[in-house]
């Protein structure tokens, strides 16, 4: 098992004439949780298929190691599905029907939804729609869990409380994750470490490390002063009283 | 939104106009507004009604016509969904096919009736061969748009899970397009009603559009009418049915969203 799951060696991508993606050069190690910010259109969701292998680069290189497993912005679940079958796709490897049926009972109790079994995705709200989804990603024995802006579609106190529920999901089942998203308080509450990305074509703009353990409050100074930094970098907020030391090089 | 919340005394409703207009049938006939040889009474038709089903002429035609409209509606559904799912993903083939497929799909089934006769003959054949064509077009097409209208993200979904080859088109294309295609079955089904009716007045020698054709050709309006009672009820009957396909549980997401 190497320790390092991405590796990116000077990886650009562009669609016919358009460069999404400069020169990019990353490196994510086994367990980190990467926040991906930047504006819309910047070329975050390339970034994450070129993680995933749904997409090659352009030029240079990536090398990726462990199992993936993508969440998808909304309605990634089958319809046609029911919360037990959707998530039993991501046990599709289990042959034996006794060790199915208990993973299935402990990650339907991980995102809660005991007494959902059998219910279809129409009939849950957004928040329990991607909590299955989340649970189908985190099945079986995958190492990776790549996150497409997975509650920009919720409303903002359901936002707030799945920021939360993915933490508690991640410390029963750790994983390396790379989550894309336009909102900078959702990064700076679960990240590790947040990169942040110019307009197209996508160059890292900056990156930012947070130390506290998850799960954060959303008002906790280290969150708040991440936020305020990212912001401000934007150019969506003024002067920075804080020491720029703590930046490492972009 | 569903009859569930229509209360009993709604229910009601249907019967009364029923009624109603079982009333004023029989106030035209008995103030004789037509003449009884174009305008036959409630209790002419009941008599009638009597006659065609204890001399086992109306199990006859009855069997014949569900028979036909079976046999055509299901080759056109055999045949038009597969050829459907291929068009669908195949953009050479659907560019150089769907001109052709809107042609006949825009082209009266009755049209047909007598190339029917001359090829097929009298009976079965040319009433089967009316109703395929009838629905077959619409059927392939209601294919081709449901197809083509599947969220890439399922795809993208199976991939991420391993599913591939024979088992996408089981658990992925055919379950999402399901919906869309049985809305297109009832819809084809009441049409295949229809035509056969047209089909059998011409080309057959029994069905209950022969037994129409028979009743004018006998100058018995009463008998007509109980044919036509027959297939107005037996057209709902046949859409009760398929509308029970949309309430299975895997399929119903397609239309309560």
């Amino acid at each position: 098992m190497s320790s390092t799951i991405f590796k990116l060696e000077k990886v650009t991508r562009s669609f016919a004439a358009v460069e999404v993606l400069n020169p990019l050069t990353l490196d994510i190690p086994r367990g980190e949780f990467v926040a991906v910010v930047g504006p819309s259109g910047c070329g975050k969701t390339t970034l994450l298929n070129l993680l995933s292998g749904f997409i090659e680069p352009s030029s240079g290189e990536i090398t990726r190691s462990g199992r993936m497993r993508m969440v998808y912005q909304q309605d990634g679940l089958f319809p046609w599905l029911t919360v037990t079958e959707n998530i039993s796709l991501g046990l599709r490897h289990l042959k034996d029907e006794r060790e199915l049926e208990s993973q299935l009972k402990e990650l339907t109790a991980l995102i809660k939804l005991e007494g959902f079994e059998n219910h279809y995705p129409h009939q849950l709200s957004g928040g329990m729609r991607q909590r299955v989804e989340i649970a189908r990603a985190l099945a079986g024995d995958t190492d990776v869990l790549l996150l497409d802006e997975p509650f920009s579609a919720l409303d903002y106190l359901t936002r707030l409380r799945m920021r939360r529920e993915l933490a508690r999901m991640l410390r029963e089942r750790p994983r390396t994750v790379v989550l894309v998203t336009h909102d900078i308080e959702e990064a700076a509450q679960l990240a590790d470490r947040v990169i942040v990305f110019s307009e197209r074509p996508a160059q890292v703009r900056c990156e930012w490390r947070l130390y506290e353990p998850r799960p954060r409050d959303l008002t906790h100074p280290e969150v708040v002063k991440a936020v305020h930094q990212i912001l401000f970098e934007l150019g969506l907020e003024k002067d920075s009283q804080l020491e720029t030391a703590e930046w490492i090089a972009g | 939104m569903t009859p569930d919340h229509v209360s009993t005394k709604a229910r009601l409703l249907p019967l009364l106009v029923l009624l109603t207009a079982l009333a004023i049938w029989s106030l035209l006939t008995w103030l004789r507004v037509f003449p009884e040889s174009v305008f036959p009474s409630p209790i002419a038709v009941a008599k009638g009604f009597g006659e065609e089903i204890s001399s086992g002429r109306m199990y006859n035609d009855l069997v014949a016509s569900l028979f036909r409209v079976t046999a055509g509606f299901a080759l056109a559904t055999v045949l038009g969904i597969p050829l459907g799912l291929w068009l669908g993903q195949g953009a050479r083939a659907r560019i150089a096919l769907l001109p052709a497929i809107n042609f006949f799909r825009s082209l009266s089934p009755l049209a047909w009736i007598p190339f029917a006769i001359l090829w097929f003959g009298i009976g079965d054949k040319p009433a089967i061969f009316l109703i395929f064509m009838a629905s077959f077009f619409p059927i392939v097409l209601a294919t081709i748009s449901a197809v083509a209208s599947i969220p890439n993200v399922y795809f993208r979904v199976a991939r991420d899970y391993g599913i591939k080859g024979f088992d996408m088109l089981t658990q992925v294309t055919l379950p999402a397009i399901a919906p869309q295609v049985i809305t297109t079955l009832r819809v084809t089904a009441g049409l295949s009603w229809l035509v056969v009716v047209a089909a059998e007045m011409i080309a057959g020698r029994d069905g209950l559009g022969f037994a129409i054709w028979d009743a004018r050709n006998g100058l018995r309006m009463d008998l007509l009418v109980v044919g036509m009672i027959v297939i107005g009820i037996i057209g709902v009957v046949i859409d009760r049915l398929l509308v029970q396909l949309m309430k299975i549980e895997s399929i119903r997401w397609g239309y309560d969203r």
